[in-house]
């Protein structure tokens, strides 16, 4: 179990599926919180087009990739500003058609015959080949995101909480929210590496998930939803070493047991916190019903709508 | 306070604008007026009158330039022409309610002067500004209709109230006293006691409290208010009268969309009755407006009990 820490390279995939772990949920919160869960989704299928710029054109995919991802995340943020209701149309296009578009260029790259088998690990990930220099532009890319998505906390969460009431109070909500496009289109292409283009999505949604159920407030559930995304990161990627299984796949699925988990746990828990609040504050009523009824014949007299409660 | 100096710094910027009317005569308000007559059977553990709500900020400058000046105001939705150029004016401290029948266009003419529906015609001034030079965003409260509380995070009920806290700490942080402003706001509308309870568990009435202690917490020279009565019961409907009337007395100027007058009417200046997008009335407030005078109007006040609609939602 523990040769494994002693590896290189299974140190920088842990060191990279850290790093994921706290960038993704720390951006997917906001777009949670926005219902706008599956925009990960849809920045992954586009980013696919930037693979493939990347390969004919010989570049570095990630950053082609990045920048594909941030003018596709933009054109989304303006289609959903304009509150079009055509506007899930627009972007289904832009969805199947980056990811058919990222297909095709990387068949007509040069080097085709071989990149067949590197677009696999754009799909699905490719954690355990990481090396130093991926390590660092994930590592400061993640910064600016974690800069971006915790020093902007109360000004995302009124935007993403209720938008026109945040324009009322005069924040730049238009440049908060492409700001925000681009940190989930950077997240994204950061994440392609460790859980690749088709899960990446899973890692801004599902710890928010999970640790939304437990929690009551905002911060509580982006601490945990940030600490629930390093714990299933690591888990995964450790998972995989162990068991010999996809670390991408394992980390998904860690996440979504935690969220079956924490769905079992729910209910109960939130049972136990009110009775230990009812026996603290003795805010809560009675356990049962105590009032006792008038009788119905006197009661009326007073009242000249008769039962207005009833009528409705 | 810092509210003070920050008004004291506005109260120059706005006296650089145009020259304008100065308000009307302030209604003296006796606070026995009870707006709501049928009060008794509120629940006593609504807390009425809150002291500290009201910032001892003792008189106020008088504000000369006027809040909102809307002129020949046209706009659409959706290519649909819902405005067809309304004229609209609120002084200062004055309380203008927006009265008309579903579909009318107050809600959209609310939205113009916040600037969610830009005027395809006319003209919008805010506190003497050209819209597109206003920046005094801190001196509007905006209370919007809504129905539902949650966004699809939870929230608590002083995180949501601490977003209408933004246009004074802005990047700073949060300090100690945004946090007792948050606090002055919620014991205001009688929430405090349910500050970290997530808004998702709040009842219609208690929600709508939250939003409207969510736009007092920067001590707004302009309240806009679009349906506050819409789905609350009767307890909050007083809890939010006894707010506005103490906002009212400091000086605050309010533009309420209402479908009907209701418990707030001994605090309206003015009525403004909007008819297919134009101004069917402007003046003293009509008796027995909106959907009383419509025959079929069932007229059913409002209870108790949480779980029971208003009138307004019923017409």
């Amino acid at each position: 179990m523990t040769e494994m820490f002693s590896l290189a390279f299974m140190q920088r995939a842990l060191i990279a599926a850290a790093l994921i772990g706290i960038t993704a949920p720390a951006v997917g919160i906001y777009l949670v919180q926005r219902r706008q869960a599956l925009m990960g989704d849809g920045i992954g299928h586009v980013a696919l087009t930037g693979v493939g710029l990347g390969f004919i054109f010989q570049t570095s995919p990630v950053w082609m990739a990045v920048l594909v991802c941030i003018l596709a995340a933009i054109v989304m943020e303006l289609v959903r500003a304009r509150g079009n209701n055509r506007g899930d149309i627009a972007l289904a296009m832009l969805f199947y058609g980056g990811m058919a578009c990222g297909r095709m260029l990387i068949s007509k790259s040069p080097a085709a015959s071989g990149a067949s088998g590197s677009l696999d690990s754009y799909l699905w990930g490719s954690i355990l080949a990481v090396d130093t220099a991926d390590l660092v532009t994930i590592a400061a890319l993640g910064a600016i995101v974690v800069a971006v998505t915790l020093g902007l906390r109360r000004q995302l969460f009124a935007v993403c909480q209720d938008e026109e009431f945040a324009r009322v109070t005069g924040i730049p909500v238009r440049l908060l929210n492409l700001l925000l496009a681009v940190m989930a289109a950077v997240t994204v292409t950061v994440a392609m590496r460790v859980v690749g283009l088709l899960l990446v999505s899973a890692m801004m949604v599902v710890p928010v998930a999970a640790a939304q159920l437990l929690t009551r407030s905002f911060v509580a559930t982006q601490a945990l939803s940030i600490g629930l995304g390093v714990a299933v990161s690591l888990g995964g990627v450790a998972g995989s070493y162990q068991f010999d299984v996809p670390p991408g796949s394992a980390i998904v699925l860690l996440a979504i047991a935690v969220f079956a988990v924490f769905s079992a746990i729910a209910a109960p828990l939130a049972g136990l916190r009110h009775r230990s609040a009812a026996g603290a504050g003795g805010t809560a009523g009675p356990g049962v019903c105590d009032v006792v009824l008038p009788d119905q014949d006197g009661s009326r007299a007073g009242d000249p709508l008769g039962s207005p409660g009833l009528a409705q | 306070m810092s509210s003070v100096i920050s008004r004291t710094g506005e109260a120059v910027e706005a006296d650089s604008g145009p020259a304008q009317h100065p308000g009307p005569a302030r209604r003296s308000l006796p606070a026995s007026a009870a707006p709501v007559a049928a009060s008794a059977d509120a629940p006593a553990t609504v807390p009425m009158a809150a002291p500290a709500a009201v910032p001892a900020t003792a008189p106020k400058a008088a504000p000369t330039a006027v809040p909102v000046r809307l002129r020949g105001a046209v706009a659409s939705l959706g290519g649909r022409p819902v405005l067809r150029g309304i004229d609209l004016t609120v002084r200062p401290g004055e309380v203008v309610a927006l009265l008309g029948a579903n579909g009318s266009g107050k809600s959209t003419t609310v939205k113009t002067v916040i600037g969610s529906v830009p005027l395809e015609h006319g003209a919008l001034e805010l506190f003497g500004m050209p819209y597109a030079k206003f920046r005094s965003w801190h001196r509007i409260g905006y209370v919007p209709q809504r129905t539902t509380a949650a966004s699809g995070v939870p929230a608590t009920v002083r995180e949501v109230v601490s977003t209408g806290r933004l246009p004074q700490h802005r990047l700073l942080p949060f300090r100690r006293k945004d946090r007792a402003a948050v606090d002055r706001a919620l014991d205001a509308v009688g929430m405090l006691d349910r500050a970290e309870d997530g808004v998702a568990a709040l009842s219609g009435g208690q929600h709508q409290r939250v939003l409207i202690a969510r736009a007092l917490v920067g001590t707004p020279d302009l309240l806009i208010m679009d349906e506050p009565m819409a789905g609350v019961d009767a307890a909050s409907q007083q809890v939010l009268a006894d707010t506005l009337r103490r906002e009212v007395e400091r000086g605050a100027a309010v533009l309420l969309v209402l479908h009907e007058l209701g418990p707030l009417e001994p605090l309206i200046d003015r009525a403004v009755v909007l008819r297919d997008g134009c101004v069917a009335h402007d003046g003293p407030p009509p008796p027995n407006t909106g959907q009383h005078a419509l025959p079929g109007h069932d007229h059913v006040h409002p209870h108790t009990d949480d779980h029971l609609t208003t009138p307004g939602l019923l017409a």
